[in-house]
């Protein structure tokens, strides 16, 4: 953002409906749908058929694709609330939880869950070196990342009430909850054998390209 | 590991194996699954031209089980395998696949 | 077809089983000698020269072995007494007759590689123990300065298993690991470890005493020495014998006292080895000529079938019990084994259903080299060669009879009540 861009922006939100913190609404949305894309994901790869007809090198690595994204959208999201001069809100308060100035609980339950999902991440992508015990040991926290940004969004969302921000929030609650249900009963019952799809060599050349 | 493309092979830790399938979906040139989901790899050294796909094979796994070694023919002393047993067969692709209790 | 000469030797070569036996010092000074002090250098030369090979089953050169933990640092000795394999006594009998003999090799062993520290890896046995800890408590320092510390082994076939020993001893279940490195590169605490059976010490104990040509002297070219082999079920006079290698099988039954009843079929090496039909009795035990029917030494199990047994009955009895002594950690031997065993449950009725050998054959070609271990294997040679040799059986059984007049068991199938592995 050049320094024009971002002293026209400030300006605009010292007045009313502020875009910035449009901006920071709309990611905040994005971002609890895409964490949930991520989670769901994240449990339904040990399906036969996780995903329709995908094979589940496809569902990984779409379910890395998408926690990155989330990162990225998640950026956007801690910056216009930093840049948003209605909140004093500091870089530092967006992961040093429950220290923030504006509503100090649920900024930090993000704050909380930013951490864990940073952790996460880096785990994930030094696997190889840690070890598989740890980085399970760190991706297990996810079952209480996604419940502490979806905290968050309801306590700190100027949108909460909206009926379309209801039935999102009812979707992917619904979406996490249902995949939990199934994994929860899959590792008591005996599991399915393992489906290969046809389809997997051509995918695989795609995503090798 | 920098040997040379061509002279490493699959490896797979049996205990960590869990059957999750993914390997077998990269690299169904050198990995077939068995009936119970569990993979058969071959022990020809990984051509060149399938090299990037053994090694995200290995990164897929989700349990690290699956790793490229390079090992040539095996002259360490161990115990010694039973001699009397048969050759690896392949699959039969027409049998009903046969769901089966992973974990006691 | 052999290619080496058979020596011509006495059947019953009293060696490892010499003089009157037992925990004293003593005597056992009287009747071997005091422990030689040869330098390593001159310990590993004699072994090789000796062509000791292990005496635990796997017949490995023993030499290559000591050489590989000797070049590691800080190395550790595990000698394994736990002969998990229920048709042997070898050892058992071993560590009571001769204790000292097994706590000279591992001295001498000690000494070969340069350890400082060993363990005794043994049965939970009592007589066993009472045994190894009398001999231990007279040994002073000049009887080998090495520490020697008693781990107990759980009653479970896998637990004598090299890795599983090691896991043992290292505080965990005795259940074998993914042997990456190798335990002769890191084994015990995370350093190189010589695992041998105790047999194999004790002969490396004589070897030292009295040289490789003496060792040599018996046995064959290739596989020279003697061997303790546990000759049990049909014979007149169970007992574990000390024998040459190369000795005829008919002739180690002989000095067993005879088979009792006509031979129905022998159980040659143990559960991972391989039925014989009596035709084959007059094959030498020796690798060498076994190998042809797909058997081998072994752990030195003779067990003999009376003919009024039936084969698959009692291969179907025992390839049940190995099912369930998986250490249920791999997926092709805690899926196979048990499919194995259930179908050859079903040959073991009458009239199978039709594709149950089919299913024996295909499941037993998914098991090899599959495992962190030799279990599924050596359970498909000895399932193979059942499907071999008792082919009339299976015949007899496919038109609804069976050849067999009594269903008693011959082969010992234990089932503990721990079902642990600690």
């Amino acid at each position: 953002m050049t320094a024009t861009a971002l002293t026209s922006l400030v300006a605009a939100s010292t007045s009313a409906g502020s875009p910035l913190w449009y901006f920071n609404r709309a990611t905040g949305v994005v971002c609890l749908v895409l964490l949930t894309v991520v989670v769901v994901l994240g449990i339904l790869v040990r399906r036969s058929r996780p995903v329709g007809t995908a094979p589940r090198f496809v569902v990984a690595a779409v379910h890395r694709n998408a926690s990155l994204l989330t990162l990225v959208f998640l950026g956007i999201h801690i910056a216009t609330a930093v840049l948003d001069p209605y909140v004093t809100l500091n870089i530092t308060d967006a992961v040093m939880p429950f220290t923030a100035g504006y509503r100090p609980l649920w900024v930090g339950l993000g704050a909380v869950s930013l951490d864990l999902m940073l952790a996460i991440i880096a785990t994930s992508l030094l696997r190889e070196r840690i070890g598989v015990r740890a980085w399970r040991l760190v991706h297990w926290t996810t079952y209480a990342c996604w419940p502490l940004a979806l905290a968050h969004g309801l306590g700190t969302g100027s949108d909460v009430g909206a009926w379309w921000m209801i039935a999102i929030t009812a979707a992917c609650v619904f979406a996490v909850g249902l995949s939990v249900a199934w994994r929860i009963n899959a590792a008591r019952t005996v599991p399915e054998p393992i489906a290969i799809s046809g389809r997997s060599s051509a995918i695989r050349q795609d995503l090798l390209r | 590991m920098n040997a040379p493309a061509g002279s490493r092979r699959l490896r797979v830790d049996p205990v960590a194996c869990d059957g999750r399938g993914l390997c077998a979906e990269l690299l169904h040139e050198l990995i077939e699954l068995d009936e119970w989901g569990f993979p058969i790899i071959s022990d020809q050294p990984v051509p060149p031209d399938l090299e990037l796909l053994a090694q995200r094979a290995v990164s897929a796994c989700p349990v690290l089980a699956l790793s490229l070694v390079s090992v040539p023919a095996d002259t360490r002393p161990g115990p010694a395998r039973g001699g009397g047993g048969a050759p690896v067969a392949a699959p039969d692709p027409r049998l009903p696949r046969q769901a089966v209790r992973l974990r006691p | 077809m052999t290619a080496d000469l058979v020596r011509p030797s006495t059947p019953s070569t009293r060696r490892l089983l010499a003089g009157r036996g037992g925990t004293s010092l003593a005597e056992h000074v009287r009747s071997h000698g005091p422990l030689p002090t040869h330098s390593a250098a001159v310990l590993l030369t004699a072994v090789e020269q000796a062509g000791l090979t292990g005496r635990g089953g796997a017949a490995f050169p023993t030499y290559r072995k000591l050489t590989a933990v000797a070049a590691g640092s800080r190395p550790v000795v595990l000698a394994n007494g736990s002969e998990g394999e229920p048709a042997s006594g070898k050892d058992r009998s071993l560590l009571t007759v001769a204790p000292h003999l097994v706590l000279d090799g591992i001295q001498l062993a000690a000494r070969a590689v340069g350890a400082h520290r060993a363990y005794l890896y043994v049965a939970r046995d009592e007589v066993v123990q009472r045994a190894v800890a009398e001999a231990l408590g007279q040994r002073t320092k000049e009887h080998g300065g090495v520490k020697v510390e008693v781990v107990t082994a759980p009653d479970r076939f896998i637990a004598g298993q090299e890795t599983a020993a090691v896991s043992k001893v290292n505080g965990g279940l005795a259940i074998p690991r993914f042997a990456q490195p190798p335990v002769y590169e890191k084994g015990v605490r995370g350093r190189p470890t010589l695992v041998q059976n105790v047999e194999t010490l004790a002969q490396l104990a004589l070897i030292a005493r009295h040289g490789p040509a003496w060792f040599r002297s018996v046995g064959t070219d290739l596989e020279p020495g003697t061997m303790l082999v546990t000759v049990s079920g049909a014979v007149a006079r169970p007992q574990v014998l000390e024998v040459a290698l190369g000795t005829e099988i008919a002739d180690v039954i002989e000095l067993a006292g005879g088979a009792s009843t006509a031979v129905g079929a022998v159980l040659v090496g143990g559960y991972h080895g391989a039925w014989l039909p009596p035709t084959a009795l007059r094959r030498s035990l020796a690798n060498a000529d076994l190998r042809a029917d797909g058997a081998s030494v072994g752990a030195g199990v003779i067990a003999v079938l009376p003919d009024n047994r039936c084969g698959v009955i009692e291969t179907a009895r025992v390839a049940a019990y190995l099912a369930g002594e998986s250490a249920r950690q791999c997926g092709p031997c805690l899926n196979g084994l048990p499919a194995i065993a259930g179908a050859l449950a079903e040959l073991a009725g009458p009239r199978p259903r039709r594709g149950a050998r089919a299913d024996v054959e295909r499941w037993a070609g998914l098991m090899p080299r599959r495992g962190a271990c030799a279990h599924p294997d050596g359970t498909v040679r000895f399932v193979n060669s059942a499907l071999r040799v008792f082919a009339a059986e299976l015949t007899a059984h496919e038109r609804g009879h069976c050849t067999g007049s009594s269903t008693r068991a011959v082969l010992p199938t234990p089932q503990t009540a721990d079902r642990g592995w600690k």
